[in-house]
């Protein structure tokens, strides 16, 4: 097992154990949203279809690459559009008064 | 990797915890998303400025449409969804970060040209490849199943275990053939396919109403796979972001699960070994079923001192949510006191009820969690169930055979009186029957939500 290994793993690791603390407590209505914008978290996928579209020079890695950017971004940002539209919902309205979308 | 990328990817993979952090908590929920949004912004960004001398024309084109095409179809389809066909969304954009994910270690096994991948790029890609097949084939059925482009009932059939312990065990035999053997392309395109049938078989015996639970898990395998693309492309921001959603949401799925009172593995592997339950109505021909008036019902409602509405996914499909606000409104009118009872899964996802009333501006005062009304139904005079069915069965308590048994479930049926807005005398997603319909305090009316609350809302004003 070389070092860069060995220190993605720690990486690894490391991250699984905050990914358990940092949602330790969430209320029901926002298990839906959550689930949404984690879904748009793991949209870095992107980062890698980049890596490998960057080079691509044969027919079939231009379109394995074109293919995995095309969803990658799809993930990211419907991911993240959709999740504020759910969120949006749960804007504060002005105190006495009624917001003046969403009628 | 130079210092500046190494803390920019840092500086991302802090924006994705707060942002994680903040979205677990209804204040700050929103900002948390473009917090997270942020650090995605930021780690895209960067990657593109590295890969800028080593772009290929092919390449910058692939990319430059890709993301272009991409994000259109994203944002129209994010934009354009309808509140209650969420959960589905949600279900189509996770499939396809699995697939990306997929296609990434698929491209990077290709540049091998058939060498035996090393096993520690070897064993992440062919985790990749599994994990993130599986997500992508398993959330276009939970799609199908969510947007009823095929049936929500479990499908089953004699020997499925076996089946999927056979394709279980192929998909083995192929990894363990790619890191011992040979990486040629047939047999990793072979592993893939496997995997999309995999997938499949995997999500087809579970029910409609367990979806929500099945996508947050897909979307942990997703957060996985993506890691392990992480470890193949040798990228420490995709090892980080996706071990945080894999970890968060293996644990997300578990506060579902729990919220509904199952066990996960009861969850996905429930259907096998149960006796399909008559779902018939016709062994209970001498129960009599009342059905009422909406000027009947509208009497009741307006002359009651207090309230409940219960709404469920049924209100959703009418996109009744402003009726019944309208309803809950003339009601005040007239000194009623309005609740709303949120029963956890109302609906098909946590939150859906919570989202679609805020929409309607139903102020939040009103919208009660389950634990916090359940008490109070014994001093309600009407219960109004909109097209909420499994979620105040009470079988869930009572009848240890049956598939919701153990389920907290909405003290509806100690209401003095209880009324059903349903469609049909149909069973709700779990397929049974619910014996609160024949209670011999309840009253139907039948039709669809919206159309059932329109009438009600011009009877109480009359009434």
């Amino acid at each position: 097992m070389n070092e860069s290994l060995l220190t993605f793993f720690t990486y690894f690791v490391l991250a699984a154990f905050v990914g358990f603390e940092v949602i330790s407590k969430v209320p029901t209505i926002l298990h839906t949203p959550l689930m949404s914008g984690s879904n748009a978290i793991h949209g870095i996928i992107l980062v890698g279809a980049l890596l490998i579209a960057a080079g691509a020079h044969t027919p079939l890695s231009i379109a394995l690459g074109f293919v995995a950017v095309l969803l990658a971004t799809i993930n990211v940002v419907g991911g993240f559009v959709v999740t504020d539209r759910m969120l949006e919902m749960f804007r504060p309205r002005t105190p006495g008064g009624e917001r003046e979308r969403g009628r | 990797m130079t210092i500046a990328t190494a803390l920019i990817y840092l500086l991302a993979a802090v924006l994705f915890i707060f942002g994680l952090r903040f979205l677990s908590s209804p204040r700050s929920a929103r900002r948390g998303n473009w917090v997270a949004a942020a650090g995605m912004a930021l780690a895209v960004g960067w990657t593109v400025v590295l890969l800028w001398p080593s772009f290929t024309a092919a390449g910058a084109t692939i990319c430059a449409v890709g993301f272009v095409l991409g994000a259109i179809i994203g944002t129209v389809g994010a934009r354009m969804v309808k509140m209650t066909a969420m959960p589905q969304m949600v279900a189509m954009f996770n499939g396809v970060g699995g697939g990306a994910a997929a296609l990434v270690a698929v491209s990077e096994l290709l540049g091998l040209h058939g060498a035996r991948p090393a096993l520690q790029s070897g064993f992440p890609s062919v985790f990749a490849i599994v994990v993130g097949g599986v997500s992508f084939a398993g959330s276009g059925i939970a799609f199908a199943k969510l947007q009823e482009l095929m049936t929500g009932t479990p499908i089953t059939y004699p020997g499925q275990q076996a089946v999927n312990a056979l394709l279980g065990l192929l998909i083995l035999g192929l990894c363990v053939l790619v890191l011992g053997v040979t990486g040629a392309p047939p047999v990793f395109v072979a592993l893939l396919l496997l995997a999309l049938v995999f997938g499949v078989a995997f999500v087809l015996p579970i029910g409609g109403a367990d979806m929500p639970v099945v996508i947050s898990l897909l979307n942990a395998c997703t957060g996985l796979a993506v890691a392990a693309s992480g470890f193949v492309v040798g990228n420490f921001a995709l090892v980080v972001a996706g071990t945080l959603v894999g970890a968060s949401g293996t644990l997300l799925t578990k506060l579902m699960s729990d919220a509904m009172g199952r066990s996960l593995a009861n969850i996905l592997f429930g259907a096998f070994g149960r006796p399909r339950e008559g779902v018939g109505l016709a062994a209970d021909g001498d129960r009599t079923v009342r059905s009422g008036s909406a000027e009947d019902i509208a009497t009741m409602l307006a002359y009651s001192r207090r309230v409940i509405i219960v709404p469920g996914y049924g209100l959703a499909v009418a996109q009744a949510q402003h009726v019944v606000r309208e309803l809950a409104d003339q009601l005040e009118r007239r000194g009623v006191e309005v609740q709303y009872a949120i029963h956890p899964v109302a609906g098909r996802m946590p939150g859906h009820m919570n989202v679609l009333l805020a929409e309607a501006n139903v102020p939040y005062e009103q919208l009660k969690e389950m634990d916090e009304i359940n008490d109070e139904f014994k001093q309600t005079d009407v219960a109004l169930v909109v097209g909420a069915n499994d979620v105040v069965n009470p079988a869930a308590r009572n009848q240890p055979g049956s598939p919701i048994y153990g389920m907290p479930i909405l003290n509806v049926d100690q209401a003095q009186h209880i009324v059903f807005l349903k469609r049909s005398m149909r069973p709700g997603f779990a397929g049974i029957d619910n014996e609160l319909l024949y209670d011999p305090k309840t009253v139907m009316l039948f039709g669809d939500a919206r159309e059932s609350l329109t009438k009600l809302v011009a009877a109480v004003k009359t009434a």
